[in-house]
């Protein structure tokens, strides 16, 4: 970890044959034209010419050109995959920032101006000064009705989202409940309907009014959008049927946190399991601030 | 006491250690060189070059040398290496009718002006394993003939038949127009032919080669027959804004393949042969014979064609032909997705909670009711 540079100017990282951030500034330009065309007109898809970045497609890159196209020397980063800072594709984009960007990272939420995500929202809230960025694998929320663009885009400007609709009657019909559990679509600014990413509905409720500016990349797919700060973001439902989250019946093994999301992890092979927070910095800090947890179900005759 | 695994770091930096040795195999056994693969395993350099969208074979070989002999990986590689350098301008269309032939053949005319020239070609051989390229016994270069008579002007099939008319024209007349680039302009529906076969060039040749094969089998069928097949060097030339003539810069092997379709004609066009276009760098046939055949398919809403087949649908072909964008996305499976699958655990919990809840109280009503 090292720190920015003092003077605020971009400079090229020692030894480093790249950019400031890897992208030349002829792209990030073109980047954030589309970042403000997004932030504009909130939940609008908007094409750009995606790179092809020395990482694999449907592993970030959407994110990460994102990222490196928003991120200054005196930013600190954070990167989380699963809402854990040491997964393992989150340690590579870290280290990817650290190396071309020479920038300070950090696993602290409350620390981070840019934080880099991957299926989850963190559960300390945002603020007004930090930015969220999502990388987003499928970024049409009606891809799975209809697989065609030409469609979806006509569908999006003509607000033609009945399919949708029924798609979530007919969870009803068949289960009982709505039967989508992440990337749980959402209208955004009372206009379009937007794919928030697979995190888990859980996450949705997170995303409105939210005080920092939440930017969507999808790299393969070739598109950005953007929720600007204080917008409305709504999860469909029925007035019958309302939007739900995931409720854990059992706190934290860890940190005994409540009303967060869990992980199942699997002790042994005779049913053992436990619960932790899947945000392992929120996790960590209240391990610090002294909160400790209950032991899991763990069966009978194993030893905690 | 379950600890949060961390050390993802080090396993990462350990697992990159492990696939350099893997990469060197044996100690013993001496390094490969980048000029050993360079002039050995030039065709996997060439289908490099051509789907990895850079002419550089040093770099190619590179890339199949760091990759293990992974081609995907080598032409993932050399993208990334691709996107990071600058565009000084755009070349003239290069002129494959000036072409320095290595290898022309026709399957529509037994005999032309410019002659068949099979050059180095597997066609003929018979595919028994030959044991003394094993252990290094390398067989015996074969003596050189005489020179071919390259000097003669070769024309090309397609413009001996564009002569009476029995064929399309080029369609590309009007070349004072920009040329699209989907690497710079993100693709969309639907895209010209410019834009087409640029993606059909960089397209994976697998996925090509099966949808050509589709419409060889009556999924798109198109009656195409090899017009001509040409491969050899041909000048890159450039413009510069002080000369009244272009300069080249450079000279490029490339393989051509013109495929020539029957057309029944339509209200506008009369009956006419028409094209089907392949263009792939170094030498890779059976590339570009697939990206003629799949041009071909893909023009069928230009000609009025009704679109049945996958093979024609463009928005279908586009979409997946590229290896790179297939295989990350395939490949990011092994991501981890504990937090959707917990969210889906739940859910499926939920729903099993209500089934059997739901099946006991109807047994219950059975037996009730009995």
């Amino acid at each position: 970890m090292t720190e920015a540079g003092s003077d605020g100017t971009p400079r090229r990282p020692t030894g480093s044959t790249y950019n400031f951030a890897y992208l030349d500034e002829q792209t990030k330009r073109m980047i954030r034209r589309a970042i403000l065309k997004a932030v504009a007109i909130p939940g609008y898809q908007v094409p750009f010419a995606s790179r092809e970045m020395p990482m694999p497609y449907g592993w970030g890159t959407g994110g990460v050109q994102l990222t490196a196209s928003v991120l200054g020397p005196d930013d600190i980063l954070k990167v989380i995959d699963q809402g854990a800072d040491d997964t393992t594709n989150a340690v590579a984009i870290r280290g990817f920032f650290a190396k071309t960007a020479n920038v300070k990272t950090t696993t602290r939420t409350d620390e981070a101006t840019v934080i880099q995500t991957r299926h989850r929202i963190p559960e300390t809230p945002l603020r007004e000064d930090q930015i969220l960025v999502y990388q987003v694998p499928i970024p049409e929320p009606l891809r799975f009705l209809e697989p065609r663009e030409t469609e979806t885009r006509t569908m999006h400007a003509l607000e033609e989202y009945g399919l949708i609709h029924v798609k979530l009657y007919e969870d009803i019909a068949h289960h009982g409940h709505i039967a989508t559990t992440y990337a749980y679509p959402v209208k955004v600014a009372e206009r379009y309907v937007m794919d928030p990413s697979p995190i888990p509905k859980f996450d949705n409720p997170k995303m409105d009014d939210c005080p920092a500016l939440q930017l969507f990349g999808a790299g393969r797919e070739k598109r950005i959008y953007a929720i600007p700060p204080y917008t409305s973001v709504v999860s469909l439902d029925f007035e019958d049927h309302p939007f739900e989250v995931q409720k854990f019946r059992e706190p934290c093994a860890l940190c005994g946190g409540t009303g967060v999301y869990l992980d199942e992890i699997i002790l042994d092979d005779s049913g053992g399991r436990m619960f932790v927070c899947s945000d392992t910095d929120y996790c960590e800090e209240r391990r610090n601030a002294g909160h400790v947890g209950t032991p899991g179900e763990l069966p009978s005759g194993s030893v905690a | 006491m379950y600890v949060a695994v961390k050390g993802g770091e080090t396993a990462i930096r350990n697992a990159h250690r492990l696939l350099a040795k893997k990469r060197r195999g044996d100690p013993a056994v001496p390094a490969l060189t980048v000029e050993q693969i360079l002039e050995q395993l030039t065709l996997a350099v060439d289908r490099v070059m051509t789907e990895g969208s850079l002419y550089d074979r040093r770099l190619a070989a590179l890339a199949i040398k760091q990759a293990r002999g992974d081609l995907i990986e080598a032409i993932f590689l050399l993208r990334a290496y691709r996107t990071t350098l600058p565009r000084f301008g755009a070349s003239l269309p290069i002129d494959t009718s000036r072409m320095l032939i290595a290898r022309r053949i026709s399957a529509a005319f037994k005999d032309l002006p410019g002659g068949q020239l099979l050059g180095p070609t597997f066609d003929y051989t018979h595919r028994l394993l030959e044991p003394d390229l094993d252990p290094d016994g390398d067989a015996p270069v074969p003596e050189e003939g005489p020179e071919a008579d390259t000097a003669a002007a070769v024309p090309r099939v397609t413009d001996l038949l564009g002569d009476d008319g029995l064929i399309e024209p080029d369609g590309f007349e009007d070349t004072a127009a920009p040329i699209g680039d989907l690497t710079r302009e993100p693709l969309s529906f639907p895209a010209d032919r410019d834009l087409r076969l640029q993606a059909l060039a960089r397209g994976d040749e697998g996925f090509l080669l099966a949808l050509g094969y589709s419409t060889q089998r009556g999924y798109a069928r198109t009656h195409p027959f090899a017009g001509e097949i040409r491969m050899g060097e041909v000048d890159v030339e450039i413009e510069i804004a002080e000369l009244d003539f272009p300069v080249p810069i450079g000279r490029i092997t490339v393989t051509e393949c013109q495929m020539v379709n029957q057309f029944k004609g339509s209200a506008s066009a009369p009956p006419q042969f028409t094209r089907g276009y392949g263009l792939v760098f170094g030498h890779a046939e059976r590339k570009a014979m697939a990206m003629a055949l799949c041009d071909r398919a893909l023009r069928a809403r230009d000609l009025g064609e009704e679109a049945t087949a996958p093979a024609q649908d463009e928005e279908f072909v586009l979409s997946h032909l590229d290896n790179v964008q297939a295989t990350g996305f395939v490949e990011h499976l092994k991501l981890p997705h504990y937090v959707d699958f917990q969210a889906e655990l739940e859910l499926l919990r939920r729903l099993r909670a209500e089934h059997d809840a739901a099946a006991k109280a109807a047994s219950v009503d059975k037996e009730a009711a009995e």
